[in-house]
């Protein structure tokens, strides 16, 4: 085997960077398996619906397309994160509504929630591919941010894009945190997720914590998705797949269920399918980053933290 | 209405898909009352209890708090009436603390932090043991420590009745002794007292009234002392030749 060690700090840097963008998406996965006990595997088109929205808001509406500096930009990327979050929550409480609910209702069998997804996935992503919506072909996101160099550790450079990217996942991440771990909305989704009965005879109202837990890990999956979509500069309509799968992936390698083990996952997963090129080749990233799933679940199949909610 | 008991059961039915725990009971409890209902593995108990929480609701039939019908009303606003259950095999929240587990009792109740102290505290008083655990992870302890948690969360939501399915299940003497003082004090204190008991010695001695349950239909119902005293709950229950 050859290994490229020149590779090594570029590599470290781009896999941190979608590690955190994974982490995001896996928090919704991981938060929806807490108090459904089921895989939400509707949330890849979940996550598209917030890199699409910002799109046609910035882009289409107000025709944004050329890069801001200083305070116009921070307000401008501000506005394509709140906006990306705000549409994918909004795409996960329909999708709850639509797809979960009814079959909650009629205490359908485990099975049955499977197929309502993937059937509400396929049905949103491929709306989005008509050509009334995006049509077939990648589109590209306002670019309303040029690329700059910001600073450079490990001897590769990270520009000013990965600095919006981390920042905006530490953020994100620490507020989840005392969202979960400090208020009331926090208590009841950690009390669902660890007795159903208990949190019931509680008097927690758990179609309201349910709907909350999906508009949550909505709106952390349409912020992932600003930032995969203003990183990438395009929107396509199954931009959602590969993310989803990778952030499924990581949500499993952390542990289901436990939100420290999605962040956890997330960023080793990114880090170890961006690394794995050091040694093995381009063509193989996507390979090894699926070869943890199995490995995983064959040498410890409740995740590197376990199951669990909270902190 | 005045006179309306403040639990009344009007001919309720539970089904499990098609089969049916629950074949049209009856049953009421009044103010200040601890009434105890018992019977065997499988009889309807938990079934019972539960319907009465909405957990899972009657197929069929009333339940009617103050003479008011709640079967139409969600498990969190049973709750908020003041309905409390202790839940039979406890379900403690495992990754919560003690003190989490406690404050989760209030949590449909607005309490200020001081307050909330003051509360936490008072059952700290009822079952020290829990006070020295009060950092430690539900999950953690043992039989006997869950049971006293399961107590003191429920009594955190300030009942206005209090339900306890077999309370005194798979605990040493001392435990058993310790559960069913504290449900006593908990009744001198006003709070009516629904108790599901296997323990039928202790529940009847512990009990204005009583009712027994077989198969999901209520074979027999008296004060809690001539049950003590009917040969049928002697054989059944009493475990008497
Ligand atoms: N979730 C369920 N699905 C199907 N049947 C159930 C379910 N829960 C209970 N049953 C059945 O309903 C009947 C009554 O059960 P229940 O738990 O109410 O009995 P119980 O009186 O509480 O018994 P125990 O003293 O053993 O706790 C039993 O035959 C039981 O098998
Ligand atoms: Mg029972």
């Amino acid at each position: 085997m050859d290994c490229n060690t020149g590779l090594l700090g570029p590599t470290f840097v781009q896999g941190l960077l979608l590690g955190f963008i994974y982490a995001l998406i896996a928090l919704g996965y991981t938060m929806v398996y807490g108090v459904l006990k089921l895989i939400n595997f509707a949330h890849d088109a979940v996550f598209m619906i917030g890199g699409v929205a910002a799109f046609y808001v910035i882009g289409q509406w107000f025709g944004l397309t050329d890069p801001f500096t200083g305070v116009g930009l921070i307000l401008v990327l501000v506005a394509v994160l709140v906006i990306g979050g705000l549409a994918s929550s909004g795409g996960a409480v329909l999708l709850e509504r639509a797809a979960y609910r009814p079959l909650r209702k009629r205490h359908a069998a485990r099975l049955s929630y499977l197929i309502s997804a993937i059937g509400a996935s396929f049905f949103a992503t491929y709306l989005f591919q008509q050509s009334f919506l995006l049509g077939p072909g990648k589109r590209s996101f306002p670019h309303v941010m040029t690329t700059e160099k910001a600073f450079e550790i490990f001897g590769s450079r990270v520009n000013n894009k990965g600095v919006l990217i981390i920042v905006t996942v530490i953020v994100c991440l620490v507020l989840l945190d005392r969202l979960i771990n400090q208020t009331k909305t926090g208590r009841s989704i950690r009390a669902l997720s660890e007795d159903v009965v208990a949190a019931q005879l509680m008097g927690v109202n758990v179609t309201r914590v349910i709907v909350m837990t999906f508009a949550i890990g909505g709106f952390f999956g349409g912020i992932a998705s600003a930032l995969y979509s203003l990183q990438f500069g395009n929107v396509v309509w199954n931009m959602g797949f590969i993310p989803g799968v990778k952030a499924f992936t990581a949500a499993v390698l952390g542990g289901i269920g436990n939100i420290r083990g999605a962040m956890l996952g997330g960023l080793l997963l990114g880090l170890i399918e961006n690394m794995s090129v050091v040694c093995l080749g381009n063509q193989w990233s996507d390979v090894v980053a699926f070869v943890v799933l199995p490995l995983m679940l064959i040498l410890r199949p409740t995740g590197i933290l376990g199951e669990r909610i909270g902190g | 209405m005045a006179n309306a008991p403040l639990l009344e059961l009007r001919d309720v039915h539970v089904h499990y898909g098609v089969i049916e725990a629950v074949r049209g009971i009856n049953l009421t409890v009044n103010e200040g009352e601890v009434v105890t209902l018992i019977g065997g593995n499988g009889a309807g108990k938990t079934t019972t209890l539960r319907a009465i929480s909405m957990v899972h609701g009657p197929s069929h039939g009333q339940i009617l708090f103050r003479g008011e019908d709640i079967t139409t009303l969600q498990s969190h606003k049973v709750v908020q009436k003041g309905i409390i259950q202790v839940p039979e095999g406890r379900h403690i929240f495992p990754n919560m603390s003690v003190a989490e587990n406690l404050e989760m009792g209030a949590f449909q109740r607005t309490v200020a932090r001081k307050q909330l102290d003051q509360e936490l505290d008072h059952i700290f008083g009822l079952f020290p043991r829990l006070k020295e655990r009060r950092k430690q992870m539900g999950g953690t302890l043992s039989g006997g420590e869950q049971q006293m948690l399961a107590i003191g969360r429920a009594l955190m939501a300030k009942p206005v009745i209090l339900m306890l399915d077999e309370p005194s299940m798979g605990l040493a003497p001392q435990v058993v002794e310790l559960v069913f003082e504290v449900i006593a004090q908990v009744n001198a204190d006003g709070v009516p007292i629904l108790l599901i008991e296997q323990n039928a010695q202790m529940a009847l001695q512990a009990a204005k009234r009583g009712y027994v349950i077989e198969t999901g239909e209520i074979v027999l119902e008296d004060e809690a002392r001539s049950l003590l005293g009917n040969d049928r709950v002697r054989k059944a229950y009493l475990g008497e030749e």
